[in-house]
């Protein structure tokens, strides 16, 4: 039992991360009906950065100044690379961020240098004992922090201006230009979005391990995390992540006996297989809505 | 006063739609735009609006003006601050947000405002105040109407475009939109209204213009073009000669009498 519970909480830890990602995926599929491939590169880029920042000024500010830094850079590469390609296939747009995350990284990778990297995170392995189950304080961390940031983010998309233009356009793009929504504006808003949350995700994915240049390879775990919460879900994702880091720190951790021919890898599969699984049975995803419409 | 001059817009750079077409929306009066489909009514109101880009359109000649400044060039989101609010064709309403969040976003061109137009929209459209927090996607036909030209008229605009505005509504809903319409001009916003149905339009209008195949082909005042026989035939539905003419004694090539051919 005890050794469950500690799985789900590291799979609540990861989970979170998954989530902050798929957050980032599912707004700018919301706002440019594209999904974007330069999530994992602005992932990495954040980590490296909070790692050269955080000797300079401290974690805290480090963590707030550097995903500023990856929300502005985000909001240049949208102006100069994306916002000329609307209007064309969503097809072209999707290999062009492609393009984007290859560029991101290399340039991001170039700042990890040979020594290992940590990001200077205050968590390292600590744990604390919670009626028996040892849970790491990183996953705490990165799991309180998801859920400050997916509340400000809810809050943002329902009580604020913009926000509310960002749904709007992602309902119906024509009638939102028409109430004079900028929908340039609305873009650029859903890329610095999706790059802040991307960098916060690098920043706890790293958390307690040295940054190297395949960081980013977690940050694939984002695709079907959203496919199962839905594409077009919020919720669905958060949800998603954390249903899906879960099952896979569980069975990661049961693998020896469960899976025993896999070796260590089942932990990988998971995601797909649960992707596969519910898509089975609701092809939307968890949460992707159905069109509302009075017959 | 909102003008087109001899303005010409072309779709993904061959299907021409307007041919030189010349329109006045003077303050606070009702223009109606008639015509049969496919005469560039909403390709005139996409123009006006800005929303042209979207459908891949452009204008290639002529230009708008709002008083005497050239206005052709601006963006939707400009076009909205200046007070032009393009109500489309098919009520386009937020289907997954409440009807009160799909107010907020008409506040979107003047939110300093938005508190004072919430309370005229409500005054104006009761219906809505009891629907405020319900999913708009499950408002009646006639509510969602409600819901657009609300939410249009939520950053107070100068001018409102109205596209088919009775499209698809039961007669007695249509007769409380023309009443709204003429209230909302009472107060001020001038409209151009594009409608189909013509009995409507004409009876709330000041001025009228028909089209056809891009062009302008009639352009008086409304009471004008209620009395004219062949306004009244070809759009009105009411026969030349006698009270009623059954289609089966229409001759066929006087079913469709042509001004510009």
């Amino acid at each position: 039992m005890t050794e469950l519970l500690t799985a789900v909480s590291i799979g609540a830890g990861n989970g979170s991360v998954y989530a902050l990602l798929a957050l980032g995926f599912v707004i700018i599929y919301k706002a440019m009906s594209v999904i974007s491939f330069a999530q994992p590169a602005f992932m990495l880029s954040g980590a490296v950065l909070v790692s050269h920042l955080s000797p300079r000024m401290g974690f805290v500010a480090a963590v707030v100044v550097g995903t500023i830094a990856i929300a502005v850079v985000a909001l240049v590469v949208e102006r100069v690379a994306v916002r000329p390609m609307v209007g064309k296939a969503v097809f072209v747009i999707a290999i062009i961020t492609i393009g984007i995350d290859i560029v991101v990284r290399v340039v991001a990778g170039a700042f990890v240098g040979v020594d290992p990297r940590t990001i200077g995170d205050p968590w390292g392995l600590d744990v604390t004992t919670i009626g028996g189950v040892q849970v790491q304080h990183r996953h705490i961390a990165a799991f309180v922090v998801t859920g400050l940031v997916v509340a400000l983010l809810f809050a943002f998309f329902r009580f604020t201006r913009m926000g509310l233009a960002m749904r709007a356009t992602a309902l119906d793009q024509e009638a939102a230009m028409a109430q004079g929504v900028d929908v340039g504006r609305v873009f650029a808003v859903s890329w610095a979005l999706a790059g802040a949350l991307a960098a916060i995700a690098g920043v706890f994915a790293s958390a307690g391990n040295p940054i190297d240049q395949n960081l980013w390879i977690i940050a694939l775990t984002a695709l079907p995390v959203i496919i199962l919460g839905g594409l077009d879900s919020l919720g669905g994702a958060v949800l998603g992540g954390l249903v899906i880091g879960i099952v896979q720190a569980v069975v990661s951790t049961y693998h020896s006996t469960w899976f025993p021919f896999l070796d260590t890898n089942s932990g990988a599969i998971v995601p797909y297989v649960l992707m596969l699984l519910v898509l089975l049975v609701r092809p939307q995803g968890l949460f992707g809505t159905k069109e509302v419409e009075r017959v | 006063m909102l003008a087109v001059n001899n303005l010409e817009v072309v779709y993904d750079d061959v299907v021409v739609a307007l041919r030189g077409v010349s329109i006045e929306v003077p303050d606070g009066r009702i223009v109606a735009l008639l015509g049969a489909n496919g005469a560039g009514k909403s390709s005139l109101l996409r123009s006006l609006s800005g929303l042209l880009d979207v459908h891949h359109g452009e204008i290639r000649k002529g230009g708008i003006t709002l008083d005497g400044e050239s206005v052709d060039s601006l963006r939707p989101a400009q076009l909205a601050k200046r007070g032009i609010k393009h109500v489309l064709e098919g009520r386009r309403i937020f289907k997954e947000l409440t009807v009160e969040e799909n107010l907020r976003v008409g506040a979107h061109a003047a939110p300093r405002d938005a508190g004072d137009n919430m309370t005229r929209v409500f005054d104006l459209f009761p219906r809505l105040v009891e629907r405020r927090q319900q999913t708009a996607g499950y408002l009646s036909g006639g509510e969602q109407q409600m819901l657009a030209i609300g939410r249009a008229l939520m950053s107070g605009p100068r001018y409102l475009l109205l596209d088919e505005p009775s499209l698809g509504l039961a007669p007695r809903v249509v007769g409380q939109i023309r009443d709204i319409i003429v209230e909302i001009n009472s107060q001020g916003t001038g409209v151009l209204l594009v409608e189909q149905n013509a009995t409507m339009a004409l009876s709330i209008a000041h001025h009228g213009y028909v089209m056809e195949t891009g062009r302008v082909v009639m352009d008086r005042p409304a009471s004008e073009l209620l009395a004219d026989d062949d306004v009244r035939e070809f759009y009105l539905g009411i026969g030349g000669d006698e009270e009623r003419t059954s289609f089966r004694d229409v001759k066929h090539y006087r079913r469709r009498k042509r001004w510009a051919s």
